[in-house]
């Protein structure tokens, strides 16, 4: 039985009903009518086209942005590499080529069945790539079986080629294939399968900037698989060229000088911290990845025990040795606790608690003062001010200068080293600092541990009067027409307040270090180039018996050489690192001049001298008008 | 018994054609996670016991609880921005232990529930003026922009209708209305600003199809072949070369209803929509018959929800509306739209049966 409820009027006389109607009558309507045109009136054409549907997307490429080194010379290029693709529209059987392809691409048959299978499910008017980067005769053998590879197609690559091979690895980093991870982040949202993008160094962190747009066209194809029209085509744009500060010239001749050695070196201008050179070493040539790497190529790399890909200049966390002695120089003049006359006796050792602390130079250095204690690098000079200072004193002064923390090295994934003091040992260990480490630091063992790169921003403060820069790697992005889009000027990341009469003494001394007589870095010392620099030797396990040549390899102590020419008015900073090399004056200091000399020759080569200033005035008074 | 058996039936029809089709357009069931098709029939009984769990009690309840059910739709919305789980650039989806669920599907139900309570309680039967739509506005555009920023654009589109049309049913002055379209147009361009790369160059490529011939040009142009290629009797089940190449772009959900066009042709898609037409005219139907104003409203806009998702999505494989990436109610894939489907018909089911029961 029907009730009818009172309503008051409110919806049986809704006028918005008739509206929904009329609303709902169009919408379908449309659909319908759109639905008719097209599967009835236009239903054979449409039947027509999906019978033979090869409308087809063929990827234009966008050429990828060129990286050039401080000179405007490319270190990048590219090639022409063939790879092979399958339209799997046009295979009924897609297992029937496996035995043929497999053979003209040698690879093996179940390596393509999983490609095959890895791909059901993707859009089948996409090629699926087979193999990329053939070779010649693998390209012969696919063109002349053409006939019985129906829906295989050869297209034609540009890939990135790394000239250089092998320098600057590091620095400038590779390419390789997109992974299923990076397919699902939003910066790759118009990312496929079979891409390449930066996956290290340079070529990762600026990918965006250098990738540019990939351009297509849409094109109808016959049955031969030819083209008959395009739908449409859309222009790539190409990637913008990165300008570094890496001088190509001297990184070839620093990864000379360390040429089968382990370690790193860091060549930097210390009047605004570009990075001039940066080497680490064992290392790799990034046209491997590039060209697409093979899993078993791959783990030889990345399984190499001496961790090629690592890179040491940013990520290698050493002992910095007798290097550090410089802080606890610096500390102890600012702090005004010594003047450059406090001496010291060295007798080879300094008894304290109940062991004795032992002088590289078992004979002892006699009395020093601290210009003689840098330039022969005593110990017991330093153990004692060591002593004096405290680890949270010599601590501060290290952090000051940028140790134990990281640069801001543009390209990341750096190491921050670690700069101990007393609360730290306590939070960490829970045990108290001991009066005893106040020696070990002050030589650069014990805890302290901190990077090549770091150790050239500190240098470079002593060099510079005072700034710690920000290690600047990429000056701009140019546009492919060369509009600057973005600058990274030098960047100050702070203005120490360090006496000028500090520094004058501790620039004086490692000038002494290289040229005076008793000097443990003699052998830098290159004429007409004033070189200031330390030694360090760091070892690597403790030690009962002073130094020693006689142990295996991997206990032999880092050398390490720093330093910064000329010491007036210095241009570049070289510090080089060896692991397990021995004696730093005797194994580094050697590597660092190679650098140093040739940066020095070039220079004078392109700065004429004054003499030849003097022999061209009518040069100079047109200059002047 | 008032139970509304067409409406039973004309759903039961519509989900049975849809699995059929996620069956073919999922074809070959390869790999070793369960075949679409199976867990689209796991969600189907999951909405089926949801559809008859609401019945079992008034809808006004559920009006009642409508302010606390927007608030818990719009906290999961909150938490997707934050912990939501990202896929192809957008961040939709919730990860809730074996599966995942999309609360912005839930929000279209939430909006219309709590759009109802309000104007249950805040009746004008002089027709709605601005001031008296201020709140109503907060009700649409807070769940909208949080929805936008995901971004799913096609639910926000979903948004907009379902909130007009409650509009235009419960009655707002003509001025209102054009201070309101003024008012969306001057937003337009603001809007505009916000959107993403990819969704403006959708929208453009709908006015111009030449603009992205490699993308959403592409994916029009296969979707239309598919259709057209369906002729007036179709290619037959699993024979549509389109879907079985793979040719069609999301095609067990977005693209479903060309799967079906292609191979049940123009026979097979007109009794599609037709039977869609019909659940349409019987959610008006319930709206119409129902004893109170709230439930009128209600049914309206679960009715409106259901209209507009269907015309957008076949108007856009059909190529007469853009790409905005909405699923087709009860046919698509997809757990959480299916489950929202289910919910809905419920109410509408719901407010059928009670329909001469007296109030309190």
């Amino acid at each position: 039985m029907r009730l009818k409820l009172d309503k008051n009027g409110t919806h049986e006389k809704n006028p918005a009903f008739g509206y929904a109607n009329i609303v709902i009558i169009v919408a379908f309507s449309l659909l319908f009518s759109r639905l008719g045109y097209l599967q009835i009136f236009k239903g054979e054409y449409f039947k027509n086209l999906s019978e033979n549907n090869r409308i087809r997307i063929q990827e234009i490429a966008a050429p990828r942005g060129i990286i050039y080194d401080r000179e405007g010379i490319s270190l990048v290029d590219s090639f022409p590499s063939f790879d092979v693709s399958l339209f799997r529209q046009d295979v009924s059987d897609t297992r029937s080529l496996i035995p043929v392809l497999s053979r003209a691409l040698s690879l093996s048959p179940e390596r393509l069945q999983v490609k095959l299978d890895g791909a059901k499910g993707s859009l089948a008017s996409h090629p699926l790539k087979l193999k990329a980067n053939i070779s010649r005769e693998e390209l012969a053998m696919v063109e002349t079986r053409r006939l019985d590879l129906p829906g295989v197609m050869v297209d034609m690559v540009i890939r990135r080629n790394y000239p250089y091979e092998n320098l600057a690895a590091h620095l400038i980093g590779y390419l390789g294939e997109i992974s299923q991870e990076e397919l699902e982040e939003e910066e790759f949202i118009n990312h496929k399968i079979g891409y390449f993008i930066g996956k290290y160094g340079i070529e990762h962190k600026f990918e965006l900037d250098l990738k540019g747009e990939n351009g297509g066209r849409q094109i109808e194809v016959n049955a031969l698989g030819r083209k008959v029209r395009v739908w449409g085509q859309v222009e790539p744009n190409p990637g913008n060229n990165l300008f570094l500060t890496l001088d190509i010239q001297l990184q070839k001749v620093a990864e000379e000088a360390m040429m089968g050695k382990k370690g790193a070196l860091v060549a930097m201008d210390p009047q605004n911290g570009d990075i001039l050179a940066l080497v680490s070493k064992p290392d790799f040539d990034p046209n491997l990845f590039a060209r697409g790497i093979s899993p078993e190529t791959w783990k030889r790399i990345s399984e190499n025990s001496s961790h090629p890909l690592q890179n040491r200049a940013i990520q290698g966390q050493y002992p910095p040795g007798s290097v550090y002695k410089i802080i606890p120089a610096i500390a102890g003049l600012e702090e005004k606790m010594i003047t450059p006359e406090t001496t010291f006796q060295c007798s080879g050792a300094l008894p304290f608690g109940n062991r004795d602390y032992l002088c590289w130079k078992k004979e002892g250095h006699g009395r020093v003062n601290l210009r003689r204690a840098i330039v022969e690098s005593c110990d017991v000079y330093f153990y004692n001010r060591g002593l004096r200072l405290g680890v949270d004193r010599i601590a501060k002064y290290a952090m000051g200068l940028g140790l134990g923390r990281v640069t801001g090295f543009p390209l990341g994934h750096e190491k921050a080293g670690l700069i101990p003091t007393s609360s730290w040992k306590m939070k960490r260990f829970g045990i108290p600092w001991q009066a005893g480490e106040n020696l070990s630091i002050a030589i650069g063992q014990g805890f302290n541990l901190v990077t090549p790169l770091q150790v050239a921003c500190t240098l470079s403060v002593l060099a510079n009067g005072g700034k710690l820069y920000r290690p600047r790697i990429v000056q701009a992005i140019k546009a492919p027409h060369g509009e600057t889009l973005k600058e990274f000027p030098p960047e100050d990341a702070k203005t120490l307040h360090i006496s000028p009469e500090t520094l004058e003494i501790l620039r004086e001394a490692l000038w002494g270090v290289v040229n005076s007589p008793g000097g443990t870095g003699g052998r830098a010392r290159i004429d007409g180039f004033d070189v200031a620099g330390k030694t360090g030797t760091a070892q690597v396990v403790q030690r009962r018996e002073g130094r020693g040549e006689l142990y295996p390899p991997e206990q032999q102590d880092h050398a390490w050489f720093v330093c910064f020419a000329p010491a007036r008015q210095p241009q570049i900073t070289v510090v080089a690192l060896i692991e397990h090399g021995g004696h730093g004056g005797a194994v580094a200091a050697p590597v660092a001049k190679k650098v140093l000399e040739n940066y020095y020759l070039r220079q004078k080569m392109k700065s004429p001298s004054p003499l030849q200033i003097a022999l061209k005035p009518s040069a100079v008074g047109s200059e002047g008008r | 018994m008032n139970f509304d058996w067409t409406l039973l039936v004309t759903v039961v029809l519509i989900v049975v054609i849809g699995v059929v089709n996620i069956y073919s357009s999922t074809f070959p069931h390869t790999g070793n996670f369960k075949p679409l098709y199976l867990k689209q029939i796991y969600w189907l009984i999951l909405g089926m016991v949801l559809m008859f769990s609401i019945l079992s009690f008034d809808y006004r309840t559920l009006i009642r609880y409508a302010y606390p059910f927007f608030l818990f739709c719009l906290i999961l919305l909150t938490l997707v921005m934050f912990l939501g789980r990202s896929s192809s650039g957008s961040q939709r989806w919730l990860q809730l232990g074996f599966f995942s669920f999309q609360p912005s599907e839930l929000t279209k139900i939430a909006l219309i529930l709590a759009l109802t309570r309000f104007f249950t309680e805040e009746d004008n039967p002089h027709g709605h003026g601005l001031r008296d739509l201020l709140v109503p506005f907060l009700i649409f555009i807070i769940p909208a922009l949080l929805v936008f920023k995901q971004p799913d654009l096609g639910t926000v589109v979903l948004l907009v209708f379902i909130y007009v049309s409650i509009l235009a049913f419960i009655g707002v002055h003509l001025r209102t209305w054009i201070t309101l379209g003024v008012g969306c147009v001057a937003l337009a361009p603001l809007l505009w600003h916000f959107l993403k790369a990819y969704q403006k160059t959708r929208l453009l490529t709908f006015l111009n199809p030449d603009l992205d011939p490699l993308k959403t040009g592409y994916h029009i142009i296969q979707s239309k072949i598919a259709i057209g290629s369906g002729t007036f009797f179709g290619k037959g089940f699993l024979q549509g070369t389109q879907s079985q190449l793979h040719f069609l772009p999301e095609q067990h959900t977005d693209f479903i209803f060309s799967v079906l066009a292609e191979e049940w042709g123009f026979m097979g898609s007109f009794i599609l929509l037709f039977l869609i037409l019909l659940l349409i005219s019987r959610g008006l139907k319930i709206a119409y018959t129902s004893k109170d104003r709230a439930g009128a409203i209600l049914a309206i806009g679960i009715s409106a929800m259901i209209f507009w998702q269907s015309f957008i999505n076949v108007g856009m494989v059909l190529g007469i509306v853009p790409v905005v990436g909405v699923p087709l109610p009860l046919l698509s894939y997809g757990g959480t739209s299916i489950v929202t489907s289910f919910i809905g018909i419920g109410i509408l089911m719901n407010i059928s049966m009670r329909r001469f029961m007296l109030s309190r």
